[in-house]
């Protein structure tokens, strides 16, 4: 069965220049396995493909149960000269949210 | 040596509300405020103002902050640590004396100095994003180095009631207080590195009370309009308790705390700032009481060598165009619109957006399929050095109400100059912080 991973789990999007920094969090903390085996970073580059033109790399932090996706060269030209809508990519929590595993 | 401080953050960024501060100064029993006031691009936008008129390039609604502000620091004797000095933090200054001589009060204000390296660039200097020459983005306008806790401390060992800074890494803010009042060595990387990682946990004021977190349905925040602003009681050991004056609204909680222990992190184990380079993965969070949150562990290693420094560039205009389409066809008829834009005026820009707002303006077309909004809004975006040329985006927009598909309605056009940033490593042996006392 496949569920959304905004029913089991809380993201927030950061960002430094064109990199996009997405935080992931199992809502429930005995879900944190689940995340760590189903989201991997090959998956997120996947799921957000229109957006991510670099490397993705991810962070493992078993202490707060946390995963971190540093993606490089997401957002377009960085904030201070990018033509987006959402220029701090602030919303792309919400698009890692929508991934179905 | 104090024993424990309460510090309490304000503000989290250049256009943050100002009623958590006077709630925080009157109720938070505090001993420092800090309002966080400056973005990447911020102070480049400052410093251009300031090439306008000199008087000018502090933050526009430091006027207003310490109107409201002054009055109820004096009284509770709160010290406030800003860097709303931004590009111009003397004429910042000579402001809060002009404000406190109108409200009868007199004030100290100790200003950092240093953070402005602009007269030390060649512009030959590599770029860290993309290692190219400086000079090749464009113009050059500003360029600030991010102090950090040394340049603030002689501030602090004045009996000014005001610190006012420009460009400083912003956990240093919260940890500068600490290192001056809990008697902390600032080459102890291990309590530098305990005291960033609570000064990042609030300096985006809100974003741990419940800002940027809440959602109805996964995440409930109560009483979001009265959204209360943080306040850390930090111990002498590095570890500290988040809270929020009782009353107002808002969550702490150990959700609310990873996001913002993580926001803009992009390695959990290396986090460079001025002082440290601090390690977040051990950091312990603990719900100690409704809203309370105890936070201990996390290290650092010793501080770099460099410092970064953010470099504005004029990067040309950005032209922007909206209209909206509601009912039958409104995607249909929107697209349309989108493609005669893109015919009459793609070609010359650039960079040339079309967007769908209401549909894939925010996460593109993949997890936007098979979604059918009742009404959409086309957003035009045109990029050039040249902003003549960029006024027409709007124009042209606009000209869709008689010369593009039916239904058009709502057209609003906007024009902005860009100014972008980059940054480089400058060796901090190169950087002179000083300080300049400023008294009623």
């Amino acid at each position: 069965m496949s569920q959304k991973l905004a029913d089991i789990a809380h993201s927030r999007a950061g960002d430094k220049g064109n990199t996009l920094v997405l935080s992931l969090f199992p809502l429930e903390e005995k879900n944190y396995e689940l995340l760590v085996e189903k989201v991997t970073a090959d998956k997120v580059k996947q799921h957000l493909a229109h957006q991510l033109k670099g490397s993705v790399i991810r962070h493992e932090i078993p202490e707060l149960k946390a995963l971190l996706f540093t993606c490089e060269s997401a957002l377009a030209s960085g904030v201070t000269t990018s033509l987006a809508m959402d220029a701090h990519g602030k919303s792309l929590s919400y698009a890692l949210l929508e991934m179905r595993i | 040596m104090a024993e424990k401080i309460r510090i309490g953050c304000g503000a989290g960024f250049s256009g943050d509300r100002l009623e958590p501060a006077l709630i925080l100064t009157e109720k938070g029993n505090l001993d420092y405020l800090v309002l966080e006031c400056l973005a990447e691009r911020t102070i480049a936008l400052a410093q251009k103002r300031k090439q306008l008129d000199p008087n000018a390039g502090y933050d526009v609604l430091l006027e207003r902050r310490i109107e409201g502000l002054l009055p109820l620091l004096l009284k509770h004797k709160t010290r406030l640590i800003t860097n709303m000095g931004a590009a111009n933090p003397i004429a910042g200054a000579k402001k809060i004396l002009e404000i406190a001589k109108k409200l009868g009060l007199k004030v100290k204000i100790a200003v950092v100095l240093g953070d402005d390296v602009f007269e030390q660039l060649s512009g030959e200097e590599l770029s860290l994003e993309g290692n190219q020459p400086l000079n090749s983005y464009g113009k050059l306008v500003s360029a600030n180095a991010y102090l950090g806790v040394e340049a603030i401390l002689p501030a602090l060992a004045t009996d000014a009631q005001i610190i006012l800074t420009g460009r400083v890494a912003d956990p240093s803010l919260f940890l500068a207080p600490m290192v001056h009042e809990l008697g902390w060595d600032k080459e102890n990387s291990d309590l530098m590195g305990k005291g960033t990682v609570l000064g990042h946990l609030m300096e985006c004021a809100g974003q741990i009370t419940g800002g940027y977190f809440a959602d109805p349905v996964s995440k409930p925040v109560p009483n979001m309009h009265i959204l209360g602003h943080p306040i850390l009681e930090v111990s002498r050991d590095g570890g500290g308790i988040i809270s929020k004056v009782d009353g107002t609204g808002g969550l702490i909680n150990t959700q609310t705390a990873k996001e913002q222990l993580l926001y803009e992190v992009l390695d959990p184990g290396n986090y460079f700032t001025p002082d440290t380079v601090a390690d977040f993965r051990s950091v312990r969070l603990e719900e100690i009481g409704p809203n309370k949150l105890k936070v201990t562990g996390g290290t650092g290693k010793p501080k770099p060598e460099t410092l970064k420094v953010s470099v504005g560039y004029q990067a040309g205009w950005i032209g922007e165009g909206e209209i909206s389409y509601a009912g039958a066809h409104a995607v249909e008829r929107a697209k349309l619109a989108g493609e005669i834009i893109q015919k009459r005026i793609g070609n010359l820009f650039d960079e040339f957006r079309v967007d769908y707002i209401g549909l894939s303006s925010l996460h593109g077309e993949s997890l936007s399929q098979g979604s059918a909004p009742y009404e959409v809004r086309l957003r035009i975006a045109g990029k050039s050095k040249n902003q003549a040329l960029t006024q027409l985006v709007g124009e042209e927009v606009e000209a869709l109400y008689t010369n593009g598909p039916a239904g058009g309605g709502g057209a609003r056009k906007f024009l902005n100059e860009i100014i972008g940033v980059v940054s480089i490593l400058m060796d901090r042996t190169q950087i002179h912080p000083t300080i300049q006392v400023f008294e009623s």
